[in-house]
């Protein structure tokens, strides 16, 4: 059997040519920042899936009041918390560190990342703590705290069960992981920068992955800290009760540096997707970017004020009102930089020659989703008002439209942006139509009925509530189904076009992709460039019209 | 085995260049920048435990006792005299008298061991004697029990960075005998410095907080 390939696809060595087992060994070992972003994404893919199924059985169980598809109900007390983490953890964060690994040593025009060993052992951390976090299934010794582990809940009194040490084990374990690679990115993009890449040269995509790496650096070990307490309370618990008042600890103390990271986590989040709507919409609106530098500070304004808002997630424990007032104005700040970006990236529309291919109708559906998250953010943000909603239903749909509407139809974008690059065919573009729109309409049916849900009063991860709130739930439910059925969609384009696909031009999207990675065949080679390359710096001032500048700088990259 | 991708220990390599540093160097800060938060989530902690009203917080040195303070305020003088030792190394190897860097490399180990050491007394000592009802329910507890347990997580967490830098710094030393390490590789020895200086610097803030004041 002959292993074909092109690039970086290609086997490396005489043997791996024959024999399959060898060309698996050189990906699964390789440093190649580009495979490994394929592993990243693979993974991804199948942590998703499997958080998808777990929403799957979540809303199975609600479609209808009363005990229906799940009898047990502390069975289904363990699902919301793991479908949190299975998304959070295992599929948001990781499939953005493998466009990350993929495009940003590209985009800066770098050979490789800075510690190749450094992000295959990254990598290869991140399937052994998933087994590690999910061990409960299969010593049937679920965690019924959900994602946040507040204690008392999460103490050994209450949670008396491995499953719960596993799983705190194993998100310190992805933890580690993540730092890992935002060290990496780090050096890669401060010290590998070509020639002519100044800081304010670097595309907005780069961009946001150092602002991500800079707050995973900064938040992620707080949570590491609080878990690390959490454990040795759980494994000793005559000894620790930092979060026991029995021993004169404070269960508050948790909640403050769980938050500390989780909000900027959502940060981690959402901003690598702005990075890719910011690469997408100039490319299929035939512009530059509009308002480059304040769409990187804007980025940096987030990142920053995201370290000061951690509290608006804790209304109701008693903080006194001054401190809930200046978390809530601190919160609503961050309204201003990210209307900034919705106003810019509307702004390299207007006027643009606009193209509506698969990844411009995600960029364009999360604009307008997004904005909806956004919007009741700064509802959630008010003080009074979120006293109501802790808790309740509102908070999922809020959740769902910044993550689902938000980070997840940001990956997709990025993923069929990219697709022809990393795979050197295109993907079939009716069925990524279909799909957008199936997703598009069912992210609505599934989650703004949770809305009303919500301020009707419905709480969130209970197993059971009023029959008055059947027909949302049902709708909701229907939504879910469709919604995940529409990814299978996705997952089956990507694979069958693999294979089937048309072979992809160097300058994909009809010779309009501008950075780096369009200038190079696809699927890139091995070392991404055969000479260090040069970036021409755009000059962005006032004057000539955005089509000339951008006619001249794509000259001779077409094709 | 896959492509292997232009060395990080010595010099920069092609495409290094951007900040006039290694790679190495950029690596090592930013890790020290994640480090460093964990530490300080530990201390949020601490404060917070400790400065609520009515938490029943022993005075430090009432609690040790004098004799506890002084040893761990030798124990410190002991650190920051390896990490002197640790500048020595460097200052040699810049001036190729590798012979020398051995020597201070040496002193530098023997100094993180000694610190461990002591540690490790401490800790018995403290286990056994001061804090019997920590493993045993028959004492009753003075103070906060989060006076033992703080201290027990600060100084453990510590100590491990303390025990991961003899191992690294032993490490290089067994590449400055087999001659892996040459003059010529200061920025291996300066990055491991990096390091050794952090957890040095840490030091004196958890003595500060969990010992002085």
């Amino acid at each position: 059997m002959e292993i074909q390939g092109k690039g970086y696809l290609s086997p490396l060595t005489e043997e791996a040519k024959t024999s399959l087992w060898v060309y698996l060994k050189e990906w699964l070992c390789s440093t190649d920042a580009k495979r490994i972003g394929v592993l990243y994404l693979a993974f991804a893919t199948f942590m998703g899936l499997v958080g998808g199924i777990l929403s799957i059985l979540i809303r199975a169980q609600l479609a209808a009041p009363g005990p229906s598809v799940i009898q047990d109900a502390s069975f289904y007390n363990a699902l919301p918390g793991f479908h949190a983490t299975a998304m959070i953890f295992f599929f948001i964060i990781p499939a953005f560190t493998g466009a990350a690994n993929f495009i940003v040593p590209i985009q800066i025009g770098a050979p490789d990342m800075a510690f190749p060993k450094l992000n295959l052992a990254a990598f290869w951390i991140l399937p052994p703590s998933a087994l590690v976090t999910f061990a409960g299934f299969f010593f049937n010794s679920l965690p019924e705290f959900g994602w946040t582990a507040y204690p008392p809940l999460s103490t050994h009194a209450y949670s008396p069960i491995w499953g719960a040490d596993f799983w705190v084990m194993g998100l310190i374990l992805v933890g580690v992981s993540s730092t890992m690679a935002a060290v990496n990115f780090l050096a890669t993009v401060f010290n590998m920068r070509c020639k002519g890449m100044k800081f304010f040269q670097l595309p907005l995509f780069t961009w946001s992955v150092v602002v991500t790496s800079f707050l995973i650096l900064a938040a992620t070990p707080v949570l590491t800290s609080a878990l690390l307490m959490l454990t040795f309370e759980r494994l000793f618990p005559g000894v620790f009760f930092f979060f026991n008042p029995e021993g004169g600890g404070d269960p508050i103390l948790y909640q403050h540096l769980f938050w500390f990271y989780s909000h900027p986590a959502v940060y981690i989040m959402i901003l690598p997707g702005f990075g890719i709507i910011s690469e997408v919409i100039p490319t299929f609106s035939r512009k530059h970017i509009f308002g480059y530098p304040l769409m990187a500070w804007s980025m940096i304004a987030i990142a920053v004020l995201g370290f000061l808002v951690w509290a608006h997630h804790m209304y109701t424990t008693g903080i006194a009102l001054e401190v809930r007032v200046g978390f809530m104005f601190l919160t609503m700040l961050i309204a201003v930089p990210t209307g900034v970006k919705i106003f810019s990236w509307l702004g390299t529309m207007w006027g643009g020659s606009l193209r509506f291919d698969t990844p411009m109708l995600f960029a364009i559906g999360f604009i307008a989703m997004f904005t909806i998250g956004g919007l009741s953010g700064v509802v959630l943000a008010s003080v009074s008002v979120d006293i109501q909603l802790h808790d309740t239903y509102y908070v999922v749909a809020h959740i769902h439209y910044v993550l689902v509407a938000g980070s997840m139809m940001t990956l997709f974008a990025g993923i069929y942006y990219w697709y022809p690059k990393i795979t050197g065919k295109m993907y079939n573009e009716f069925w990524g139509k279909v799909h957008f729109w199936l997703t598009a309409i069912f992210i609505n049916v599934t989650f703004f009925v949770q809305h009303w849900l919500g301020v009707q009063g419905m709480p969130r991860r209970y197993y059971d509530y009023d029959p008055d709130f059947a027909l949302a739930n049902m709708i909701s439910s229907v939504g879910s189904f469709a919604l995940f059925a529409a990814q299978l969609i996705f997952v089956w384009n990507l694979i069958h076009s693999w294979k089937h696909g048309e072979d992809a031009k160097a300058n994909s999207w009809y010779g309009d992709g501008f950075h780096f990675e369009w200038r190079m065949p696809s699927p890139p080679d091995h070392h991404n460039f055969h000479e260090p390359p040069e970036w021409e710096p755009i000059i962005r001032h006032h004057g000539g019209t955005h089509a000339e500048l951008w006619e001249r700088d794509v000259d001779g990259y077409h094709g | 085995m896959a492509a292997q991708n232009a060395s990080v220990m010595a010099g920069p390599g092609p495409g290094e260049e951007s900040l006039g540093v290694t790679n190495g160097k950029i690596g090592m800060w930013t890790f020290l920048v994640m480090d460093a938060m964990t530490f300080a989530g530990l201390l949020a902690g601490y404060a917070r435990l400790r400065w609520t009203p009515g938490s029943d917080w022993p005075f430090p040195i009432e609690a040790f006792g004098v004799v506890g303070i002084q040893l761990t305020a030798f124990n410190t003088f002991v650190l920051i005299c390896s990490s002197v030792a640790m500048v020595h190394v460097l200052a040699y190897q810049m001036r190729g008298n590798m012979k020398a860097a051995q020597g201070w490399m040496i002193a530098t180990i023997v100094g993180g061991l000694i610190f461990l050491s002591i540690q490790g007394f401490e800790w018995t000592h403290l286990i056994l004697d001061k804090w019997p009802f920590l493993f045993d329910s028959g004492y009753e507890a003075k103070y906060n029990l989060n006076f033992a347990a703080t201290f027990f997580i600060l100084t453990g967490f510590h100590g491990m960075h303390v025990a991961i830098g003899v191992i690294y710094n032993t490490i290089i030393l067994m590449g400055m005998r087999s001659g892996k390490v040459t003059e010529e590789h200061t920025s291996t020895v300066e990055i491991a410095g990096l390091y050794w200086h952090f957890v040095d610097l840490i030091w004196i803030l958890v003595f500060t907080f969990v010992y002085l004041i």
